[in-house]
Protein backbone atom coordinates (compact mmCIF):
# COMPACT_ATOMS: atom_id res chain seq x y z
CA UNK A 1 0.00 0.00 0.00
CA UNK A 2 2.84 2.35 0.54
CA UNK A 3 4.98 1.86 -2.12
CA UNK A 4 2.44 2.59 -4.51
CA UNK A 5 0.95 5.92 -2.65
CA UNK A 6 5.09 6.93 -2.72
CA UNK A 7 5.57 6.05 -6.23
CA UNK A 8 2.35 8.63 -7.19
CA UNK A 9 4.60 11.40 -4.96
CA UNK A 10 7.45 11.39 -7.50
CA UNK A 11 6.13 10.87 -10.61
CA UNK A 12 3.21 13.51 -10.26
CA UNK A 13 1.56 13.53 -13.69
CA UNK A 14 -0.47 16.59 -13.59
CA UNK A 15 2.86 18.49 -12.42
CA UNK A 16 4.38 17.74 -15.86
CA UNK A 17 8.81 17.51 -15.06
CA UNK A 18 8.76 18.69 -11.48
CA UNK A 19 9.21 15.56 -9.61
CA UNK A 20 9.06 17.34 -6.59
CA UNK A 21 5.79 18.50 -6.36
CA UNK A 22 3.68 17.09 -3.96
CA UNK A 23 0.77 15.26 -4.32
CA UNK A 24 -2.66 16.59 -3.26
CA UNK A 25 -2.91 13.42 -0.94
CA UNK A 26 0.81 13.55 -0.13
CA UNK A 27 -0.22 15.02 3.46
CA UNK A 28 -1.72 11.59 4.24
CA UNK A 29 1.61 9.74 3.71
CA UNK A 30 3.93 10.29 6.93
CA UNK A 31 7.58 9.40 6.37
CA UNK A 32 8.49 5.62 6.78
CA UNK A 33 11.53 5.23 8.47
CA UNK A 34 12.44 2.35 7.46
CA UNK A 35 10.68 2.34 4.63
CA UNK A 36 9.12 -1.05 5.58
CA UNK A 37 5.44 -0.96 5.72
CA UNK A 38 4.04 -3.15 8.23
CA UNK A 39 6.52 -0.70 10.36
CA UNK A 40 4.81 2.18 9.95
CA UNK A 41 1.91 1.46 11.55
CA UNK A 42 3.58 0.11 14.46
CA UNK A 43 4.83 3.56 16.42
CA UNK A 44 7.71 3.05 18.74
CA UNK A 45 6.03 4.23 21.90
CA UNK A 46 6.56 3.43 25.21
CA UNK A 47 8.92 0.35 25.77
CA UNK A 48 6.67 -2.82 25.42
CA UNK A 49 7.99 -4.59 29.13
CA UNK A 50 7.56 -1.72 30.67
CA UNK A 51 4.22 -0.64 32.46
CA UNK A 52 2.07 1.87 33.87
CA UNK A 53 3.08 0.64 37.34
CA UNK A 54 6.62 0.10 36.60
CA UNK A 55 6.69 -3.71 36.23
CA UNK A 56 7.50 -6.02 33.85
CA UNK A 57 4.93 -7.78 31.49
CA UNK A 58 5.19 -11.66 31.47
CA UNK A 59 7.38 -13.52 28.63
CA UNK A 60 5.51 -15.70 26.94
CA UNK A 61 6.74 -18.46 28.89
CA UNK A 62 5.40 -16.95 31.84
CA UNK A 63 1.65 -16.86 30.12
CA UNK A 64 2.26 -20.25 29.61
CA UNK A 65 2.84 -21.10 33.30
CA UNK A 66 -0.06 -19.14 33.89
CA UNK A 67 -2.53 -20.89 31.56
CA UNK A 68 -1.39 -24.51 33.29
CA UNK A 69 -2.06 -22.79 37.00
CA UNK A 70 -5.30 -21.44 35.79
CA UNK A 71 -5.89 -25.55 34.02
CA UNK A 72 -4.76 -26.74 37.40
CA UNK A 73 -7.06 -24.04 39.81
CA UNK A 74 -9.62 -25.39 37.31
CA UNK A 75 -9.13 -29.08 37.51
CA UNK A 76 -8.91 -28.65 41.57
CA UNK A 77 -12.60 -26.99 41.62
CA UNK A 78 -13.96 -29.86 39.25
CA UNK A 79 -12.04 -33.01 41.47
CA UNK A 80 -13.71 -30.79 44.62
CA UNK A 81 -17.43 -30.89 42.85
CA UNK A 82 -17.15 -34.68 41.86
CA UNK A 83 -15.53 -36.44 44.71
CA UNK A 84 -16.02 -33.94 47.69
CA UNK A 85 -19.75 -34.53 47.29
CA UNK A 86 -21.36 -31.45 48.99
CA UNK A 87 -19.80 -30.58 52.16
CA UNK A 88 -20.05 -27.09 53.70
CA UNK A 89 -16.74 -26.67 52.82
CA UNK A 90 -17.47 -26.77 49.07
CA UNK A 91 -18.87 -23.79 47.82
CA UNK A 92 -16.52 -21.76 49.86
CA UNK A 93 -14.06 -23.71 48.51
CA UNK A 94 -15.21 -22.50 44.69
CA UNK A 95 -15.87 -19.20 45.28
CA UNK A 96 -11.95 -18.62 46.37
CA UNK A 97 -10.46 -20.55 43.31
CA UNK A 98 -12.95 -18.67 41.05
CA UNK A 99 -11.99 -15.12 42.63
CA UNK A 100 -8.61 -16.70 42.15
CA UNK A 101 -8.62 -17.46 38.59
CA UNK A 102 -10.52 -14.46 37.91
CA UNK A 103 -8.40 -12.27 38.74
CA UNK A 104 -5.54 -14.15 37.37
CA UNK A 105 -7.01 -12.94 34.15
CA UNK A 106 -7.76 -9.71 34.94
CA UNK A 107 -4.56 -8.75 36.05
CA UNK A 108 -2.02 -10.90 33.77
CA UNK A 109 -3.50 -11.60 30.74
CA UNK A 110 -5.51 -8.65 30.30
CA UNK A 111 -2.29 -6.64 31.87
CA UNK A 112 -4.37 -4.73 34.47
CA UNK A 113 -1.52 -5.31 36.83
CA UNK A 114 0.73 -3.54 34.23
CA UNK A 115 -1.35 -0.61 32.95
CA UNK A 116 -2.36 2.87 34.45
CA UNK A 117 -4.45 2.91 37.66
CA UNK A 118 -7.31 4.94 35.91
CA UNK A 119 -8.01 1.56 33.80
CA UNK A 120 -8.05 -0.49 36.88
CA UNK A 121 -10.63 2.36 38.29
CA UNK A 122 -12.43 2.02 35.09
CA UNK A 123 -13.13 -1.51 35.42
CA UNK A 124 -13.30 -2.38 39.08
CA UNK A 125 -16.04 0.27 39.83
CA UNK A 126 -18.31 -1.37 37.35
CA UNK A 127 -17.13 -4.90 38.96
CA UNK A 128 -17.40 -3.44 42.65
CA UNK A 129 -20.61 -1.60 41.70
CA UNK A 130 -22.44 -5.25 40.42
CA UNK A 131 -21.05 -7.37 43.07
CA UNK A 132 -22.87 -4.87 46.04
CA UNK A 133 -25.88 -4.14 43.53
CA UNK A 134 -26.37 -7.82 43.08
CA UNK A 135 -25.52 -8.87 46.45
CA UNK A 136 -27.87 -6.40 48.16
CA UNK A 137 -30.43 -7.89 45.42
CA UNK A 138 -30.27 -11.29 46.63
CA UNK A 139 -30.41 -10.78 49.94
CA UNK A 140 -33.43 -8.76 49.44
CA UNK A 141 -34.92 -12.12 48.23
CA UNK A 142 -33.52 -13.85 50.91
CA UNK A 143 -30.95 -16.04 49.18
CA UNK A 144 -28.81 -16.43 51.81
CA UNK A 145 -31.05 -17.10 54.32
CA UNK A 146 -32.63 -19.94 52.39
CA UNK B 1 -0.34 25.79 13.45
CA UNK B 2 2.23 28.70 14.38
CA UNK B 3 1.63 32.52 13.39
CA UNK B 4 4.34 32.19 11.05
CA UNK B 5 2.57 30.39 8.70
CA UNK B 6 -0.65 31.58 8.73
CA UNK B 7 1.41 34.85 7.25
CA UNK B 8 3.62 33.09 4.96
CA UNK B 9 0.11 31.18 3.42
CA UNK B 10 -2.64 33.79 3.93
CA UNK B 11 -5.47 31.52 2.66
CA UNK B 12 -4.69 28.76 4.76
CA UNK B 13 -6.96 27.90 7.69
CA UNK B 14 -5.13 27.59 11.06
CA UNK B 15 -7.40 24.48 11.90
CA UNK B 16 -5.44 23.04 8.68
CA UNK B 17 -8.98 21.47 7.75
CA UNK B 18 -10.34 23.78 5.12
CA UNK B 19 -8.70 26.02 2.54
CA UNK B 20 -5.17 24.83 2.39
CA UNK B 21 -3.56 25.04 -0.83
CA UNK B 22 -2.69 21.39 -1.86
CA UNK B 23 0.97 21.93 -1.68
CA UNK B 24 0.33 23.01 2.21
CA UNK B 25 -0.58 19.30 2.97
CA UNK B 26 3.17 17.94 3.83
CA UNK B 27 2.96 20.53 6.87
CA UNK B 28 0.36 18.81 8.90
CA UNK B 29 1.73 17.43 12.05
CA UNK B 30 2.17 13.92 12.68
CA UNK B 31 -0.65 12.45 14.25
CA UNK B 32 -3.06 14.99 12.85
CA UNK B 33 -6.17 13.20 12.54
CA UNK B 34 -7.83 14.15 9.04
CA UNK B 35 -10.20 10.88 8.78
CA UNK B 36 -8.67 9.49 5.80
CA UNK B 37 -6.53 6.41 5.90
CA UNK B 38 -3.25 6.34 7.14
CA UNK B 39 -0.29 4.07 6.49
CA UNK B 40 1.83 5.32 9.42
CA UNK B 41 0.12 6.82 13.08
CA UNK B 42 1.35 8.20 15.75
CA UNK B 43 -0.31 7.86 19.21
CA UNK B 44 -3.00 11.09 19.35
CA UNK B 45 -1.93 13.41 22.61
CA UNK B 46 -4.81 13.23 25.19
CA UNK B 47 -6.11 14.95 28.28
CA UNK B 48 -5.20 11.91 30.70
CA UNK B 49 -1.88 10.79 28.44
CA UNK B 50 -3.77 7.18 28.03
CA UNK B 51 -5.39 5.64 25.16
CA UNK B 52 -8.48 6.93 24.87
CA UNK B 53 -9.36 3.54 22.95
CA UNK B 54 -8.47 1.63 25.38
CA UNK B 55 -9.56 4.16 28.86
CA UNK B 56 -13.14 3.59 26.76
CA UNK B 57 -12.72 -0.75 26.32
CA UNK B 58 -12.17 -0.59 30.42
CA UNK B 59 -15.21 1.47 30.61
CA UNK B 60 -17.63 -0.77 28.57
CA UNK B 61 -15.96 -4.06 30.33
CA UNK B 62 -16.55 -1.99 33.46
CA UNK B 63 -20.45 -1.91 32.50
CA UNK B 64 -20.72 -5.83 30.84
CA UNK B 65 -19.80 -6.63 34.70
CA UNK B 66 -23.52 -5.41 35.50
CA UNK B 67 -25.32 -6.94 32.16
CA UNK B 68 -23.75 -10.40 33.50
CA UNK B 69 -23.78 -10.01 37.12
CA UNK B 70 -27.42 -9.13 36.49
CA UNK B 71 -28.25 -12.20 34.99
CA UNK B 72 -26.10 -14.30 36.64
CA UNK B 73 -28.10 -13.35 39.84
CA UNK B 74 -31.48 -13.83 38.55
CA UNK B 75 -30.43 -17.69 37.59
CA UNK B 76 -29.19 -18.15 41.22
CA UNK B 77 -32.38 -16.96 42.30
CA UNK B 78 -34.68 -19.02 39.75
CA UNK B 79 -32.15 -21.95 39.61
CA UNK B 80 -34.42 -24.22 41.77
CA UNK B 81 -37.73 -23.04 40.30
CA UNK B 82 -38.66 -25.60 38.23
CA UNK B 83 -41.15 -27.35 40.28
CA UNK B 84 -41.22 -31.22 38.90
CA UNK B 85 -39.41 -30.34 35.59
CA UNK B 86 -36.12 -30.81 34.81
CA UNK B 87 -33.10 -29.66 37.25
CA UNK B 88 -29.78 -28.78 37.67
CA UNK B 89 -28.51 -32.03 38.62
CA UNK B 90 -30.20 -34.23 36.17
CA UNK B 91 -28.65 -32.43 33.09
CA UNK B 92 -25.65 -31.00 34.08
CA UNK B 93 -22.66 -33.08 32.05
CA UNK B 94 -19.62 -31.68 34.35
CA UNK B 95 -16.94 -33.74 32.27
CA UNK B 96 -18.49 -32.45 29.02
CA UNK B 97 -18.84 -28.73 30.30
CA UNK B 98 -15.09 -28.99 32.20
CA UNK B 99 -13.51 -30.05 28.43
CA UNK B 100 -15.50 -26.97 26.70
CA UNK B 101 -14.42 -24.69 29.60
CA UNK B 102 -10.76 -25.41 29.26
CA UNK B 103 -10.79 -25.26 25.60
CA UNK B 104 -11.84 -21.77 26.22
CA UNK B 105 -9.66 -20.70 29.21
CA UNK B 106 -6.82 -21.71 26.36
CA UNK B 107 -7.90 -19.41 23.91
CA UNK B 108 -6.82 -16.96 26.43
CA UNK B 109 -3.49 -18.07 26.37
CA UNK B 110 -3.51 -17.97 22.40
CA UNK B 111 -5.04 -15.00 22.59
CA UNK B 112 -2.81 -13.45 25.07
CA UNK B 113 0.64 -14.72 22.79
CA UNK B 114 -1.58 -13.59 20.00
CA UNK B 115 -1.00 -9.60 21.80
CA UNK B 116 2.49 -10.58 22.66
CA UNK B 117 3.30 -11.72 18.84
CA UNK B 118 1.97 -8.04 17.88
CA UNK B 119 4.00 -5.83 20.63
CA UNK B 120 7.14 -7.88 18.87
CA UNK B 121 5.73 -6.78 15.58
CA UNK B 122 5.23 -10.39 14.33
CA UNK B 123 2.63 -9.81 12.33
CA UNK B 124 2.53 -13.72 11.06
CA UNK B 125 2.72 -14.87 14.66
CA UNK B 126 -0.21 -12.71 15.28
CA UNK B 127 -1.67 -13.96 12.66
CA UNK B 128 -1.85 -17.44 14.00
CA UNK B 129 -2.54 -16.61 17.17
CA UNK B 130 -5.94 -15.01 16.45
CA UNK B 131 -6.91 -17.46 13.72
CA UNK B 132 -6.20 -20.23 16.82
CA UNK B 133 -7.63 -17.78 18.85
CA UNK B 134 -11.08 -18.19 16.69
CA UNK B 135 -10.64 -21.66 16.11
CA UNK B 136 -10.59 -22.57 19.90
CA UNK B 137 -13.69 -20.01 20.36
CA UNK B 138 -15.69 -21.61 17.56
CA UNK B 139 -15.05 -25.17 19.47
CA UNK B 140 -16.55 -23.65 22.52
CA UNK B 141 -19.69 -22.30 20.77
CA UNK B 142 -20.14 -25.81 18.62
CA UNK B 143 -19.86 -27.25 22.23
CA UNK B 144 -22.21 -24.96 24.01
CA UNK B 145 -24.85 -25.79 20.82
CA UNK B 146 -24.44 -29.56 21.67
CA UNK B 147 -25.00 -29.15 25.02
CA UNK B 148 -28.78 -27.05 24.29
CA UNK B 149 -29.25 -29.62 21.92
CA UNK B 150 -28.99 -32.30 24.34
CA UNK B 151 -31.13 -30.23 26.69
CA UNK B 152 -33.74 -29.23 24.49
CA UNK B 153 -34.50 -33.04 23.41
CA UNK B 154 -34.26 -33.60 27.33
CA UNK B 155 -37.22 -31.74 27.25
CA UNK B 156 -35.80 -28.51 28.38
CA UNK B 157 -36.84 -26.07 26.38
CA UNK B 158 -36.90 -22.17 26.49
CA UNK B 159 -39.80 -21.93 28.69
CA UNK B 160 -40.60 -24.96 30.80
CA UNK B 161 -39.14 -23.00 34.11
CA UNK B 162 -37.67 -20.46 35.29
CA UNK B 163 -34.59 -22.39 35.76
CA UNK B 164 -34.72 -23.09 32.09
CA UNK B 165 -35.45 -19.63 31.11
CA UNK B 166 -32.89 -18.18 33.22
CA UNK B 167 -30.35 -20.68 31.96
CA UNK B 168 -30.97 -20.30 28.43
CA UNK B 169 -30.55 -16.27 28.49
CA UNK B 170 -27.25 -16.39 30.89
CA UNK B 171 -25.40 -19.24 28.74
CA UNK B 172 -27.03 -17.85 25.36
CA UNK B 173 -26.11 -14.14 26.22
CA UNK B 174 -22.41 -15.20 26.79
CA UNK B 175 -22.26 -17.48 23.49
CA UNK B 176 -23.92 -14.40 22.10
CA UNK B 177 -20.48 -12.80 22.91
CA UNK B 178 -18.36 -15.52 22.15
CA UNK B 179 -19.67 -15.70 18.40
CA UNK B 180 -19.29 -11.75 18.37
CA UNK B 181 -15.52 -12.16 19.37
CA UNK B 182 -15.24 -14.65 16.47
CA UNK B 183 -16.08 -12.43 14.25
CA UNK B 184 -14.10 -9.60 15.65
CA UNK B 185 -10.56 -11.99 15.46
CA UNK B 186 -11.72 -13.29 11.95
CA UNK B 187 -12.11 -9.69 10.71
CA UNK B 188 -8.91 -8.66 12.71
CA UNK B 189 -7.09 -11.41 10.76
CA UNK B 190 -8.29 -10.19 7.27
CA UNK B 191 -7.89 -6.71 8.14
CA UNK B 192 -4.27 -7.54 9.37
CA UNK B 193 -3.53 -9.91 6.35
CA UNK B 194 -4.35 -7.15 3.60
CA UNK B 195 -2.93 -3.93 5.67
CA UNK B 196 -6.29 -2.31 6.18
CA UNK B 197 -5.63 -1.34 10.24
CA UNK B 198 -5.85 2.43 10.52
CA UNK B 199 -3.60 3.39 13.36
CA UNK B 200 -1.72 1.53 16.09
CA UNK B 201 -2.04 -2.25 15.06
CA UNK B 202 -0.85 -3.55 18.30
CA UNK B 203 -3.48 -2.21 20.01
CA UNK B 204 -6.00 -2.96 18.08
CA UNK B 205 -5.10 -7.00 18.75
CA UNK B 206 -4.92 -5.82 22.98
CA UNK B 207 -8.14 -4.14 22.00
CA UNK B 208 -9.45 -7.48 20.70
CA UNK B 209 -7.73 -9.51 23.09
CA UNK B 210 -9.16 -7.26 26.15
CA UNK B 211 -12.87 -8.60 24.81
CA UNK B 212 -11.54 -12.19 24.43
CA UNK B 213 -10.73 -12.30 27.74
CA UNK B 214 -13.91 -10.67 29.77
CA UNK B 215 -15.22 -13.23 27.74
CA UNK B 216 -13.30 -16.04 29.10
CA UNK B 217 -13.61 -14.06 33.13
CA UNK B 218 -17.51 -14.44 32.44
CA UNK B 219 -17.11 -17.98 31.83
CA UNK B 220 -14.87 -19.11 34.86
CA UNK B 221 -17.59 -17.40 37.14
CA UNK B 222 -20.40 -18.78 34.97
CA UNK B 223 -18.76 -22.30 35.36
CA UNK B 224 -18.28 -22.17 38.59
CA UNK B 225 -21.97 -20.98 39.87
CA UNK B 226 -23.83 -22.14 37.38
CA UNK B 227 -22.12 -25.75 36.72
CA UNK B 228 -20.23 -26.81 39.69
CA UNK B 229 -22.14 -24.93 43.07
CA UNK B 230 -24.82 -27.52 44.02
CA UNK B 231 -28.41 -26.42 43.38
Amino acid sequence: MSSDTTTDTTTDTTSGTDTDAVDPDAHIVPTEPDGDPGDAAYPPSPPIHEGGHGHKEPTDRQYVMIAVILAVLTAIEIAATELGNDGPWLVPSLIVLMTIKFFVVVLFFMHLRFDSRLFSLMFYIGLSFAVVLYTVVLATFHFFTG
Amino acid sequence: MSDSTVTDTPDIDPTGTTGAPESDHTEIPPGYDDGEDHIGFEHHHTATGLSNTKLAMWLFLGSECLLFGGLISTYMLYRNRQADQLGPDQLWDIPFTSATSFVLLMSSLTMVMSVSAAKRKDERGTRLWLTVTALLGGLFLAGQVYEFTVFYREGLGYTTSLFSSSFFTLTGFHGVHVGVGIIMLLSLVAMLARNRIIGDKAETVEMIGLYWHFVDVVWIVIFTLVYLVPA
